[in-house]
């Protein structure tokens, strides 16, 4: 009888890219940080990486219930509106400071989703994005009557030109130091993403969008965990409007239509769902496209779609889930 | 104001007729989410491109006749093109991506109009045959309206008739219960999806025809449209044809009716309304428990 | 493979620098240029107003830089799409401001997106001259130093109308669009009413972008007016007075519609706006009694393969002359020169003497009392009767105390 010598063959060395994107995996807040430090030299103009920066925590916020936990919501613009007019009348009627308005943005925004929450978990599947449209459409109608919120004409006057914090004065009228501003927040709420990503909720909410069923019989209270995804998911959407408002120093009545509930999924898609990293990459796309093809042609909604239908068609995981997966699989 | 018995009942009519339109796209919607579990966001887009189909039908011919039939015909043969290049390949994907897909679509056809027929809207006369008012005794009600009323109940016989007494309608019924089965049985579902497809895309156009003399076309005429034709969808229960008929009107008048008591509201009664039905009943009015959930 | 996959992000950002790049040297060239930011919302509904603003505003640069300029340096427009939303306003006028160095800016084609426009103008204390209606924009919330409305606003347009059609005992009606202008649109003939005796006999309001008014009709034809007030604009307006006409209502009450627009006319056909009066700030039509309007629409025909300036259109063309000329009267692009000057400026664009009134910066000008003709005549263009022209005066506008203003 010949010995078995189960001498495993080595593996085959990694490529760079490889193992350069593992390092980075591993270090993904710092990476995502520091790739946003030196953003806005990379962009035609300052306003659009703000843009860039909110629309794609939006993402993100949307990205933590539709790709971690796997339920597709047509009513996150409620949450996006809800912080920034909460921000926008807290600041522009009450002469709140932003250090208050800003956080009570995201208290109101977790408050409406829970309620939302509340009514929508026991639904499932396409009923649930149903609900969550109805939903959000009597947000908007809600806070369209409000005499406070400007109605059709949106809330002007949300004025922060000066912000200081500790002793370090930010101009807000310079694009460059209201980017900063913006960032600081950002980076802050990238942490905390990934902090919940790692940690053992992280896991249940994963289970969740894999096997439902099976993460039920394996002891998890699916509907809290739910719940408690789709209240979290709504604080990063409300901390993106309450900064969106800031930089517009408006908000505009369509941050609660749900075009943008659309839009919302469409940036997520196109980035890649599931992925950290994948809504700024697709909030970035959207937005460039839109303000490069608009500048060559007023026809730039046919060249929108056509994208859109490209990447659907040939990059189901997304422009950056695609790039991970070829790079992952790259050995 | 009082309510007299004339003005609600003229309020009724006006309900009805509402809800015809909507009764057809939501058929359509149905049809196409029960047999295909597409969930068609570029109905709307396919509702305002029958509309121009439409006109520039009527233009051609002369006959606003003519033009109720070619253009159902031309956007279906259009729709069965999407279903086959740009939908089939998503199949097996999960939900989302038909969904998406459509959603682009949509983006793409609005914008195509505007580029062949301009941005602003275009006038589009009622029928000479059908213009002016009928007396219906309680007040006098446009005679193109009580039209409409009349095409949406035959077409809806016919479509009856169809799913309930043919071999096609009896794939399309076990189809929407379970496709895997129908598959194993051996019938070829992909050209039945091809054909549902293309039924349920030129029901919308024939929609979009209808409604052209009573608002004219534009080509954001679609976008309002897909929200209420979703709402009767879910309401009625997606797959379920009965539902789409029942909840249509449902919608229709209450939406009529909210305008006379709480008008500010009669928008968002119907988001109300498909809020209320699902949390008590989440799989719409006549909607099969566990289907696509 | 591998390496163009991971390449990928290094050229968009590539790209990007090259891009950027390449726009601060063009921007470096034309350091003297007086650049004018035009937001206009070239896509959406009103895609064809927005194109006829574009061309009107080009005409009044140029009409600037062939008189010469601001010694030597030349005026330049800068047109950027807002897509009718006033969160992508904001954006493209921070671009504009940022990016481009705009001196000035004019557009803002919605009342939302003009007043999302002007609060980014007020904060960095750039000149900002709007072209669409609000009676918002005149109020203490939003004005500024450096703010302008060269547009009509609602009340203006109310006064001028109401007047040309209310008599004493007449029963006014009123349908709707549930949103500002509607109500700005409602609350300006409901004053007119009361001072000239008529009767207002009820009000329907309709959501925004309603495409079905049958349910709402029923309700007005209940009240009998003797006048249907349309308060709703472009498609609204369109939809709303052909579906009415089809509920047999026109042979009843007298429909009116406060702002009467060129492309909805068109949109709509000869016969669904047939016997219509409404209210506009400028029709070609004027030209027989008005030199200055001759001048203008020559210069336009001239300039667009003989087609007619159309009323927003117009609007663009004044707004941007006014603007120059108050350049070229301060001699100088900063902002408090220029806003000086055209507060004190008196200038005649295209339908007669103009100027901004001080407290609020709302140019003071004539309404134009219209009505849809009924046939189809040689001239496609020939849509509209001039029924009056109510001269320019402050008393159609609300008094600088009614606005809020102190002194």
């Amino acid at each position: 009888m010949s010995a078995i010598n189960p001498t495993l063959a080595a593996a085959p060395p990694r490529s760079l890219p490889a193992n350069a994107f593992a390092a980075i995996a591993k270090h993904r807040v710092l990476a995502t940080v520091l790739f946003f430090a030196i953003f806005p030299w990379l962009m035609p103009y300052q306003s659009l990486a703000i843009n860039i920066l909110i629309y794609g925590l939006f993402a993100v916020g949307f990205n933590l219930l539709f790709g971690y936990t796997g339920l597709l919501s047509f009513g996150h613009a409620a949450f996006l509106g809800v912080g920034a007019y909460t921000a926008g009348i807290l600041i522009a009627q009450y002469q709140m400071p932003w250090w208050a308005a800003v956080p009570a943005a995201i208290v109101a925004g977790c408050v409406v989703a829970l309620v939302m929450g509340l009514l929508a978990i026991r639904t499932r599947g396409i009923y649930f994005a149903m609900v969550t449209l109805a939903l959000s459409q009597c947000v908007y109608f809600l806070i369209y009557q409000l005499p406070a919120s400007g109605g059709e004409n949106g809330l002007r006057g949300v004025n922060v030109a000066e912000v200081s914090l500790f002793g370090l004065k930010l101009n807000l009228l310079d694009p460059l130091q209201k980017y900063y501003f913006v960032f600081a927040f950002v980076a802050l709420a990238l942490w905390l993403l990934s902090r919940i990503l790692a940690s053992p909720f992280g896991g249940a909410i994963e289970a969740v969008r894999e096997n439902e069923a099976r993460a039920r019989a394996c002891g998890f209270d699916i509907e809290r965990t739910k719940l408690l995804a789709f209240v979290l998911s709504a604080a990063f959407c409300a901390l993106a409007g309450a900064l969106n408002a800031i930089h517009l120093s408006s908000v505009p009545i369509e941050t609660l239509h749900y075009a943008t509930s659309g839009m919302v999924v469409m940036l997520c898609l196109l980035g890649g769902m599931g992925t950290y990293f994948g809504p700024f990459v697709g909030a970035a796309l959207f937005l460039l496209i839109q303000d490069l093809a608009s500048g060559w042609t007023e026809h730039w909604q046919l060249l929108v779609g056509a994208v859109f239908v490209f990447v659907v068609l040939f990059f189901p995981n997304g422009v950056w889930g695609t790039l991970l997966q070829k790079v992952s699989h790259d050995r | 104001m009082e309510l007299t018995f004339d003005l609600v009942a003229l309020q009724l009519f006006t309900g009805l007729a509402l809800g015809a339109i909507y009764v057809l796209l939501a058929v359509g919607l149905s049809l196409i989410f029960g047999m295909l579990t597409v969930v068609n966001f570029a109905h709307g887009a396919f509702f305002m491109v029958g509309a121009y189909v439409g006109l520039f039908a009527a233009e051609k011919t002369g006959s606003f006749w003519l033009a109720l039939v070619i253009a159902p015909m031309v956007v279906a043969a259009f729709g069965m093109a999407c279903e086959r290049w740009l939908i089939r390949p998503l199949y097996g994907r999960g939900i989302d991506y038909p969904l998406l897909l459509t959603f682009g679509l949509s983006y793409m056809l609005v914008e195509g109009v505007r580029i062949v027929w301009g941005k602003s809207g275009l006038p589009f006369d009622t029928p000479e045959l059908l213009q002016g008012a009928t007396n219906l005794g309680f007040a006098d009600f446009p005679t193109y309206r009580l039209f409409v009323i009349a095409v949406v109940a035959v077409l809806l016989f016919v479509l009856w008739l169809l799913i309930e007494r043919t071999s096609f309608g009896l794939i399309v019924r076990a189809g929407a219960r379970d496709p895997v089965i129908v598959r194993v049985l051996g019938v070829d579902v992909s050209r039945v999806w091809l054909l549902v497809f293309g039924v349920g895309t030129g029901i919308a156009a024939l929609a979009g025809v209808l409604s052209a003399p009573l608002q004219g076309v534009s080509p954001e005429m679609g976008t309002s449209v897909l929200t209420v034709a979703f709402v009767v969808t879910v309401v009625g229960g997606m797959g379920s044809l009965m539902g789409a008929v029942v909840a249509g009107l449902l919608v229709g008048v209450v939406e009529s009716m909210a305008v006379l008591i709480f008008p500010e509201a009669a928008k968002v009664s119907m988001f109300v309304i498909m809020a209320a039905v699902l949390l008590i009943r989440p799989q719409g009015l006549f909607g099969r428990a566990g289907l696509m959930a | 493979m591998r390496h163009a996959s991971t390449c990928r992000p290094l050229i968009l950002s590539l790209r990007g620098t090259a891009l950027g790049a390449l726009l601060a040297a063009a921007g470096m060239a034309h350091a003297q240029t007086i650049k004018i930011g035009l937001p206009v919302p070239l896509t959406g509904p009103y895609g064809a107003e927005a194109k006829d603003q574009v061309r009107n505003a080009e005409l009044a640069v140029k009409e600037f830089n062939d008189a010469g300029g601001l010694a030597e340096r030349k005026a330049e427009l800068l047109v950027r799409d807002d897509k009718l939303n006033p969160g992508e306003a904001a954006t493209r006028t921070l671009e504009l401001i940022e990016k481009d160095h705009a001196n000035f800016i004019v557009g803002g084609l919605s009342a939302a997106t003009q007043l999302s426009i002007n609060n980014v103008t007020k904060l960095r204390k750039v000149v900002y001259v709007s072209i669409s209606q609000s009676d918002v924009i005149n109020e203490t919330s939003d004005a500024s130093p450096y703010t302008f409305h060269e547009a009509l606003n609602p009340h203006m347009t109310t006064q001028a109308v109401g007047r040309h059609v209310f008599k004493k005992g007449m029963r006014i009606a009123f349908l709707t669009a549930d949103y500002a202008y509607g109500q700005e649109m409602t609350r300006g003939f409901t004053r007119v009413a009361r001072e000239l005796g008529a009767e207002v006999v009820g009000e329907v309001k309709h959501p925004l972008g309603q495409q079905d008014y049958s349910t709402f009709l029923p309700r007005l034809q209940a009240m009998k007016p003797d006048v249907l007030i349309f308060n709703n604009f472009g498609n609204d307006n369109r939809i709303a007075i052909k579906q009415a006409g089809e509920f047999g209502m026109k042979k009843k009450m007298r429909f009116v519609t406060p702002i009467l627009t060129y492309t909805a006319r068109v949109a709509g056909g000869a016969s669904t706006y047939e016997g219509v009066i409404g209210g506009t700030q400028y029709f070609w039509g004027i030209e027989d009694k008005t030199p200055s309007a001759k001048a203008f629409n020559t210069a336009f025909k001239a300039a667009n393969e003989n087609r007619h300036p159309s009323d927003y259109g117009a609007m663009a063309y004044s707004a941007v002359k006014s603007l120059l000329l108050a350049v070229k009267s301060a001699g100088a692009t900063d902002s408090d020169k220029v806003a000086a000057a055209l507060s004190a400026l008196k200038y005649d664009a295209y339908k007669g003497v103009q100027y901004y009134r001080g407290c609020d910066h709302q140019s003071v000008q004539s309404v134009l009392i219209i009505e849809s003709t009924a046939k189809e005549t040689k001239d496609p263009a020939d849509v509209f009767k001039v029924l009056s022209v109510v001269p320019a005066d402050e008393k159609l506008l609300r008094s600088c105390g009614e606005l809020g203003f102190k002194g």
